[in-house]
């Protein structure tokens, strides 16, 4: 591969052609060229930070796209077989445990909001900020996943996992089957969304790496506002999943 | 330097937080009536108010431009495409006496 010339970069080239074309994609040539010179963290193949900012969230947002499908295929199951046996799903719902289920929504909630702290210290260029707040993400998150854990547990203590070992509780043997596929779409959705918050963890783990470095500033910033769109997402799901999953049944009183 | 996304002022992500908060206690006691029919819808109401919290203020879309709003929107609305005709489908058999019910 050739070099390129310099006539197919704006800003060096001084062509009417590259000129007209820089200035349609709303970056005049010469302050194209002065950004790249001015902010390290921009790539050679965009006219500006604003474009690389743009194009990075519109990439998270077509990927979070495809989660939204991927966890649709899953709440479509949940719906066509609560049509078929509405009896077994609030059954089943009813051995849940609302409270675990709401305390939880409630962490995410909480770490959704130190994640859009975060976001916001690395707009500011406020390091302690960044650190900290991602800290209380990780933390959060943790939390979630430890009283999911014990929730998990506690179904296995009480044979409600799908499987040979599946005991329907007292008086709901006709319709343990059916509650089976309840709790395999319980087990599938939760597990699957507790996957998502590990990679979640992950995520932030290095981004507190970057932050640590003193990477994000108002000029920079892309790594913790993708990670934030990624970590919002995790948190939107819950909150459909926990009306679904665990409210269901509670007006017939508490659960397990 | 990012004039398209201005940086919000920590007492919108505060407000939203809380509305979030009284927003799941609300659904919570809702769900510990009974409401018959009614039940669901509400849940679902509120878990959509609560989703287009977060991704109105938290995920910040307001302040995106128009092509990631029609990106995001168009993976809901899908959706919603994808639930309304697999239903019409799952519902309307015992209506016709279609066998695989």
């Amino acid at each position: 591969m050739a070099k390129p010339s310099t006539a197919l970069r704006p800003g060096l080239g001084e062509t009417s052609m590259a000129h007209s074309h820089a200035a349609s994609m709303g970056a005049p040539a010469h302050t194209a060229h002065a950004a790249h010179d001015e902010n390290p963290n921009l790539q050679h193949h965009f006219y500006s930070m604003d474009q690389q900012l743009e194009a990075s969230v519109l990439g998270m947002w077509v990927f979070l796209v495809t989660e939204v499908m991927f966890f649709g295929g899953l709440f479509m199951a949940y719906i066509v077989y609560r049509t078929m046996y509405p009896t077994a799903w609030i059954e089943s719902s009813h051995e849940l445990n609302v409270y675990l289920g709401g305390i939880n929504t409630a962490v995410l909630i909480v770490s959704s909001f130190t994640m859009a702290m975060a976001v916001r210290s690395a707009q500011t260029g406020w390091r302690t900020g960044q650190i900290f707040n991602l800290i209380g993400t990780m933390i959060l998150g943790s939390t979630f996943l430890v009283i999911k854990y014990f929730e998990y547990a506690a179904k296995f203590t009480h044979h409600l996992v799908p499987g040979p070992h599946f005991q329907a509780p007292a008086g709901m043997e006709a319709i343990g089957n059916q509650m089976q596929i309840f709790f395999a779409l319980y087990f599938i959705m939760t597990g699957i969304h507790a996957a998502h918050m590990v990679i979640g963890i992950v995520l932030m783990a290095v981004i507190l790496v970057m932050a640590w470095r003193g990477k994000f500033g108002p000029h920079y910033y892309t790594p913790v506002e993708v990670g934030g769109l990624y970590w919002h997402f995790v948190d939107i799901v819950w909150i459909f999943l926990f009306p679904l999953l665990y409210l269901l049944g509670f007006h017939g009183g508490p659960g397990a | 330097m990012s004039s398209s996304h201005p940086i919000t002022p920590v007492s919108t992500y505060l407000i939203t937080w809380i509305s979030l908060f009284i927003l799941t206690g609300f659904t919570v006691y809702v769900a510990s009536q009974d409401f018959g029919a009614l039940n669901t819808p509400v849940a679902l109401t509120v878990a959509v108010i609560k989703a287009t919290l977060v991704v109105w203020f938290f995920m910040g879309l307001r302040y995106n431009t128009p092509l990631i709003k029609v990106t995001a929107v168009a993976g809901f609305l899908w959706l919603i495409i994808m639930f309304g005709i697999t239903m019409s489908d799952y519902i309307s058999r015992p209506w016709l006496g279609v066998p695989g019910r």
